[in-house]
């Protein structure tokens, strides 16, 4: 799996997302309006093509896309 | 011998709260916010004291009108909900008087939240099927109000108040009715969604109502979620059960012509709805005007499917509930 390939999906699941903004190392809370359901969207998108269920933790830990993006990736090799 | 969902009613309080009344109460939130986040646009709440067994009441004798039933036949009598009258008599007992069942009928409170009704359902059809009993009324009703705190804007969006009345009596010869239950708990999650002090354990107390003055006193406890962990608890959950269900009932998911989930959120189901890939044509929402009415949800909306036409005589619709506990459960039902 690809991580441009991930920030395809998230620039077409959030809107006003400008594309081609959104980087490997963009910190995704500054990227756009960040609260509690747009963290819902982003797990249920995560959910809904990787079959990963993040948690809240993940999401706490996590700065980057890169880092979310790890994190499935780790769960998917296991 | 089987055991099938023979009429469904259901009672709303006359209250409502739309969300043009969360906004002026709440001047942070915006409707296209609400609708962003439940898919709700107004719940019906309860007034001047009354209590679930008052819906459960009203339901059933809509039932009972409704379908003109007689209901001297009624032989057990299951009421489900989290809000009981008191500790002791079981307000099932109360409930036969008041609804003026035969006194050689059996009684029995379930207490439980959102998977309430398949419960209840598995609980009936299993009387019914080892011949205990051949026409159960199941009452399932929930008055979440009035355990939310006023100033929490995230749960008054979110819940509503109701009652539904389900008869469930013998199949005909031949019809499979209801099916196989698939279950699941896990108790780790009590802390996530929990009515706190409302109970025996850490009970109401002086210093509690004085911390709620402004709210009344939370005299009935009040209701805490953590919606992300319950969230992320029914993508990982309900899924597996999905397949669970399909499997004991011997069916596929292109067998099942209707999904009718727990309405717990309609932006929720939406994305389970994806993950399951299932068509929206087969996956039926009922709580744009109503909220989520816990252990009622089910019932309301399958009578709602069966109403509109949705849901047709021998469809196989497969039930999935999941939530507080946690816990979750279904079945495949051929109505």
């Amino acid at each position: 799996m690809d991580i441009n390939e991930f920030i395809k999906k998230i620039e077409e699941e959030f809107s006003d997302l400008e594309p081609g903004k959104l980087k490997p190392e963009s910190k995704f809370r500054e990227m756009f309006e960040w609260n509690s359901i747009n963290a819902l969207i982003l797990i249920a998108l995560v959910s809904t093509e990787y079959d990963i269920t993040l948690n809240a933790e993940d999401i706490t830990k996590s700065v980057t896309v890169q880092d979310i993006f790890n994190i499935i990736k780790s769960r998917i090799t296991k | 011998m089987k055991a099938n969902i023979k009429a469904i009613s259901y009672y709303l309080p006359k209250k409502t709260l739309t969300n043009k009344e969360l906004c002026r109460i709440f001047p942070q939130l915006t409707e296209e916010d609400i609708i962003k986040r439940t898919g709700i646009k107004t719940r019906h709440v309860v007034t001047d004291g009354m209590v679930g067994s008052d819906l459960a009441f009203h339901a059933a004798n809509k039932l009972f009108k409704e379908n003109a039933f007689d209901r001297s036949n009624i032989d057990f009598l299951i009421f489900c909900t989290e809000g009981l009258d008191y500790k002791g008599p079981a307000t099932a007992c109360i409930l036969q008087n008041r609804l003026q069942l035969s006194t050689t009928c059996g009684a029995l409170d379930i207490p439980f939240g959102c998977t309430g009704f398949t419960y209840c359902l598995s609980v009936a059809a299993s009387l019914i099927e080892s011949e205990q009993a051949s026409t159960i009324l199941v009452l399932n009703s929930d008055i979440p109000s009035t355990v939310i705190h006023p100033e929490d804007a995230e749960l008054r969006m979110l819940f509503g108040d109701a009652g539904a009345a389900t008869l469930v009596t013998k199949c005909h010869p031949g019809e499979s009715g209801i099916g196989k239950f698939s279950f699941g708990t896990d108790g780790s999650g009590a802390s996530n969604l929990i009515v706190k002090s409302s109970g025996v354990r850490d009970p109401v107390d002086t210093s509690w109502l004085n911390q709620h003055k402004n709210a009344g006193g939370m005299k009935f406890g009040r209701m805490e979620m953590n919606a992300l962990e319950i969230f992320t608890f029914s993508l990982r959950v309900v899924p597996p059960m999905v397949s669970n269900i399909l499997t004991k009932n011997n069916v596929t998911k292109d067998d099942i012509d209707l999904f009718v989930f727990h309405q717990a959120n309609i932006f929720l189901l939406n994305v389970l709805r994806k993950k399951l890939k299932i068509d929206e044509s087969k996956f039926f929402i009922f709580m744009e005007n109503i909220g989520n009415t816990v252990s009622a949800s089910i019932p309301i909306a399958l009578h709602e499917a069966i109403q509109t036409g949705k849901a047709k005589k021998g469809d196989k619709i497969l039930l999935a509930a999941f939530g507080i506990g946690y816990s979750w459960s279904g079945t495949v039902l051929t109505i």
